[in-house]
């Protein structure tokens, strides 16, 4: 069905998109570059010297760095962790027959548009808060100490955060996905004799496969920068426990304004983005397409 | 002829647009000062018909951001921008700040306070005006100070301080005996920390930019403060900023809180503070060694070079911080909120400073307060609770990170310090200091 | 499902659904109650649910101080904006993708989702350069160009995945009755596809909406949207939690309208494929 005809068409209709994403894509990788091997600070206008590979090797051997990339690593696998299971769980309680559906499911979609730095204020001062919060009062109820959840459990602490911010996103893929089973499958495996778990491992999870790779891209895509959450509540500390990668460059450089050292960090950014990227890709990318 | 009316049309077309108005962007830091001012804006319209003015209101990280990368690269976006005593002698190096000689004959320039004056200019030449001026200073809850039968000097000591805090700690009844920042940011918990250890004769760095965290001076700040914080502060002091502590203080939750002057208003207020008339006020503490633990900062309104409206926003910023202005404020808001610690006469007059039981404490921090010697040895630096490099921005985070880490216990002061000294000895290293 | 739909399986599913929503939203909830709050209530050591007395005194406040209106215009204008522009872009784009399939459609898909990996903290000085350069900065245009270019990889992804689930055969049946390539998509192929291009419109609305960080650097006073709104909030002296719920709510409300009058378009569209 693919004639020559619509196949130049379909270049031509392509080319605005590509050319667009191209020239977003590589202006600003390439000025990254560039500013990347100067000694380029904002706020010491100089000669701008080459350097070299200086401020990468200052990034690379920051002591925090070892630190941030495996909180980035958490932070994205706690995450998706939490939504996908949550999400399945969600999913199939949403498929149910119930009253009020409508009302269940913006309740449950609310998080999703909520601006990521008010959640992430509203999370810190009204519920985590270890004097004031909302949990800090329900230890005190039960006769507990408060937790002091960014002191103590900084990273966790931003993972319960961004998590319920994501939780809706992935219930709304998965139920999406779950309405389109096929009854009969199901009806057939009952007449078969197999009980509700097995049913939900056997038929329906494995129906959910396309859908759980979706959740896994599209989040780790916007999980690998998340910058607001960490910015509002713990600053990345204390120390450096719950700074990752996109914060460690805004400290070490944006902070005092290093473009060198900045433009270096994003440069490492992108490679670590994209040899997750690439990781993903072997391990689920089959799912994508079939 | 023709000449003649041709002229006389040019010229009344060129008078009219100049009777167009003018628009002039002004970015501000949202505290309750300068919210003030936004709200109060409107006398200045109505003397000013031909100046329209637009507001960009944000949080003072965010503002510091966006302005400085403004400034630096001539984005041109702001005609009159808010900042404070940290970016002033460095911008004004830089020549990115309009000097500010055309504020007008009544402005009377001598009667800012000499220690804020010169914290502003560069070479005798001022390059912002002092919208409001701090320092910091001990609040006590005088019904607490009195149950544990201790009276507060008007210039106490660290240890008294200690004691103080034993004292008046309660914690079962939910009462910390003090207060004190812990939230990591080089203006949040290195603001109050930095300037802790001056007092306690400690600084930044030597004459030759070399990093002092090794010295006996800094242990001894931090181990006080670690240990006075574990014993009587409050549980989840790291969080804790300045906002924090006013909640805390105002529920009646902590004896002694040492913060900004400017909280002076907000505790006595009685409409939001519950302890609004136990409140008493000290100056900040030292231990004997010349300096005391205040800092001195100023929240300023300045231009930058690559404005093209400079008349206007002049205009609107000798208005702003004019004697006049703080008049308007009495008037329309009562005589506390009147911006403080920028001018003399605020402090002769009666009516102030009945109104503001913390005005002479005030008024004596900012003097006693020396940005250009701000340490008991010497230092290659100006400021008092900061270094006025750009570097310090990212240096004072990292290690208020540290120190905050120190808090929770995840490090020992020990370890704080060392990976202070390292950090900052590695990003002196890359930007090459000394210079 | 082998329970049959009793009532009493409806109950119990009805309520284990309503006790979970409820947690999800509490937070909102709370923010919301706290908007009707006197500061000093808001912070206080007992906090209650409905027992307090109710104020507008934060909503006065905070429409007093800022022009919530404009702002609230610019988030309009930018995130619809933004999307409509996505989609002119990014329909042509999926139509191809999935229609004419090439060897290469597969990896070409790859290299636009990761373009989004680029952190903006790295490229924040290169970008704020080019925009003062082109005169972009603090204009709505500049701000629906950047968020249209963010999302323009998942726009195409959605819609690649969703033209794909459309049968061959009506395509075909349309050119065999001798329909154009204009005709086959402007008349066969949108009125099919367009959940799939309503929910790809709305989930971007909300991802421009929200969108906190290029917001706040490319804006001053012209083009700030709502994002900036809140920012001027975040944590300012003295107590503010109040306040801040306040000026949530008014920045929240409008989507989540959106979202209710929606929602059904959401669910349906957001396939991504897993419809067989």
């Amino acid at each position: 069905m693919a004639t020559t005809q619509s196949r130049t068409l379909a270049k031509i209709m392509l080319f605005p998109s590509v050319s667009l994403l191209l020239a977003w894509m590589i202006v600003p990788l390439c000025m990254t570059l560039y500013f990347s091997v100067l000694d380029y600070n904002l706020l010491m206008p100089g000669d701008n010297e080459f350097i070299g590979f200086l401020n990468y090797e200052f990034f690379l051997t920051d002591p925090a760095f070892i630190e941030s990339f495996f909180n980035t690593l958490l932070l994205v696998g706690g995450v998706l962790f939490i939504t996908i299971c949550g999400g399945i769980g969600l999913a199939v309680l949403l498929d149910q027959a119930i009253w009020g559906r409508n009302y269940v499911r913006i309740m449950v979609l609310a998080p999703f548009f909520v601006m990521p730095t008010v959640s992430a204020l509203v999370w810190k001062n009204m519920f985590m808060n270890p004097v004031n919060g909302l949990f800090a009062h329900f230890a005190e109820f039960i006769g507990v100490t408060p937790i002091d959840f960014f002191a103590e459990l900084p990273l966790l602490s931003i993972i319960i955060i961004v998590s319920w911010q994501w939780l809706p996103f992935a219930a709304l893929i998965l139920l999406t996905a779950i309405q389109s089973l096929d009854r009969e499958q199901l009806e057939a495996a009952d007449l078969d004799g197999a009980g509700p778990w097995s049913k939900f491992v056997y038929i329906v999870l494995p129906h959910l496969s396309r859908a759980v790779t979706a959740v896994i891209l599209i989040e780790t895509i916007f999980l690998l920068s998340i910058f607001a959450e960490i910015l509002v509540t713990t600053s990345g500390g204390p120390g450096y426990s719950s700074t990752n990668i996109t914060y460690l460059i805004y400290t070490q450089s944006l902070l005092q304004f290093d473009v060198g050292g900045g433009s270096a960090g994003g440069i490492v950014a992108v490679v670590i983005a994209n040899i997750v990227a690439i990781f993903l890709m072997r391990l689920i990318g089959k799912n994508l397409e079939g | 002829m023709l000449k003649k009316l041709s002229l006389i049309i040019a010229s009344a077309l060129s008078i009219n647009a100049a009777a167009q108005a003018e628009t002039i962007t002004i970015a501000t830091v949202n505290n309750g000062d300068m919210i003030t001012m936004k709200s109060l804006s409107s006398e200045f319209e109505k003397q000013h018909p031909d100046i329209d003015l637009k507001w960009v209101t944000l949080e003072e990280n965010i503002l510091r951001q966006r302005v400085t990368t403004d400034v630096a690269t001539s984005g041109g976006q702001y005609d009159v921008m808010t900042i404070g005593t940290y970016e002033v002698p460095i911008w004004g190096k830089q020549g990115w700040l309009t000097e500010l000689n055309g504020l007008g004959d009544d402005y009377d320039i001598d009667d800012l306070l000499p220690a804020i004056r010169s914290g502003l200019s560069v070479n005798d030449k001022l390059y912002a005006a002092p919208f409001y001026g701090e320092s910091s200073m001990v609040m006590y809850r005088t019904d607490l100070m009195e149950k544990a039968g201790l009276e507060m000097p008007k210039a106490p000591t660290w240890s008294f301080i200690k004691k103080a805090a034993a004292a008046m700690t309660d914690k079962d009844a939910g009462v910390y005996g003090i207060c004190l920042r812990g939230k990591a940011g080089w203006g949040e918990n290195i603001a109050l920390l930095t300037s802790m250890s001056n007092s306690f004769g400690a600084r930044w760095f030597d004459e030759n930019w070399k990093p002092q965290f090794d010295s006996k001076a800094w242990k001894d700040t931090l181990e006080y403060y670690v240990d006075v914080m574990e014993r009587y502060g409050p549980p989840g002091a790291s969080a804790n900023g300045f906002n924090e502590n006013l909640a805390l203080f105002q529920t009646g939750k902590c004896g002694m809180w040492i913060d900004a002057t400017v909280a002076g208003g907000f505790v006595t207020n009685e409409k939001d503070s519950e302890v609004a008339d136990k409140v008493g006020f000290a100056l900040a503490p030292d231990n004997g060694l010349g300096k005391r633990g205040n800092w001195l900062w100023a929240w300023t309104l300045a231009i930058p070079s690559s404005s093209k409206k400079t008349d206007a926003a002049m205009k609107f910023i000798s208005w702003a911080t004019s004697k006049g202005y703080s008049n308007l404020v009495a008037d329309k808001k009562g005589w506390a909120n009147v911006p403080p610690g920028t001018r003399t006469s605020l402090y002769e007059n009666d009516a102030y400073l009945e109104a503001a039981p913390f005005a002479q404490i005030t008024l004596d921090s900012i003097n006693s307060a020396d940005p250009k010697n701000p340490t008991v040895e010497p230092v290659p630096y100006v400021g008092i609770q900061f270094v006025a490099i750009p570097e310090f921005q990212g240096i004072g985070t990292a290690v208020g990170q540290q120190f905050s880490a120190a808090l929770t216990g995840r490090m020992t002061v020990d370890q704080a310090l060392q990976s202070s000294q390292r950090l900052v000895e590695r990003a002196m290293r890359k930007a090459r200091y000394p210079k | 499902m082998a329970i049959k739909d009793t009532k009493k399986s409806k109950l119990i599913y009805t309520l284990a659904a309503w006790s979970v929503s409820g947690m999800i939203f509490f937070p909102i909830l709370w923010t919301i109650i706290t908007s009707f709050k006197t500061e000093s209530e808001a912070i206080s050591a007992s906090p209650s649910l409905f027992m307090f007395d109710w104020t507008l005194e934060n909503y006065a406040e905070v429409l007093s101080r800022s022009p919530y209106f404009d702002h609230f215009m610019n988030s309009v204008v930018i995130s619809l904006g933004a999307s409509l522009l996505g989609l002119l872009i990014a329909i042509p784009a999926a139509w191809s993708m999935a229609f004419v399939q090439t060897k290469r459609t597969k990896n070409l898909l790859m290299w636009m989702l990761s373009t989004k990996m680029l952190p903006p903290v790295g490229v924040l000085i290169p970008i704020y350069l080019l925009f003062r350069d082109f005169g972009l900065l603090d204009t709505r245009i500049g701000l629906v160009i950047v968020m249209t270019l963010i999302n323009l990889p998942i726009m195409v992804w959605m819609l690649y995945t969703y033209f794909r689930e459309i049968p061959n055969e009506i395509l075909e049946a349309a050119r065999m009755d001798g329909a154009g390539i204009k005709q086959e998509i402007f008349q066969v192929l949108l009125p099919i596809a367009l959940p799939g291009i309503a929910s790809t419109l709305l989930l971007n609305v909300i991802l421009a909406w929200n969108e906190a960080f290029w917001t706040l650097i490319l804006t001053a006073a012209n083009a700030a949207p709502l994002t900036a709104f809140i920012a001027s909030y975040s944590s300012p002296e003295g107590l503010f939690y109040a306040k801040l719920s306040a000026a949530s709510v008014m920045a929240v409300v409008p989507i989540l309208i959106l979202g209710w009058f929606s929602q059904k378009q959401l669910v349906r569209g957001l396939s991504f494929g897993a419809v067989k």
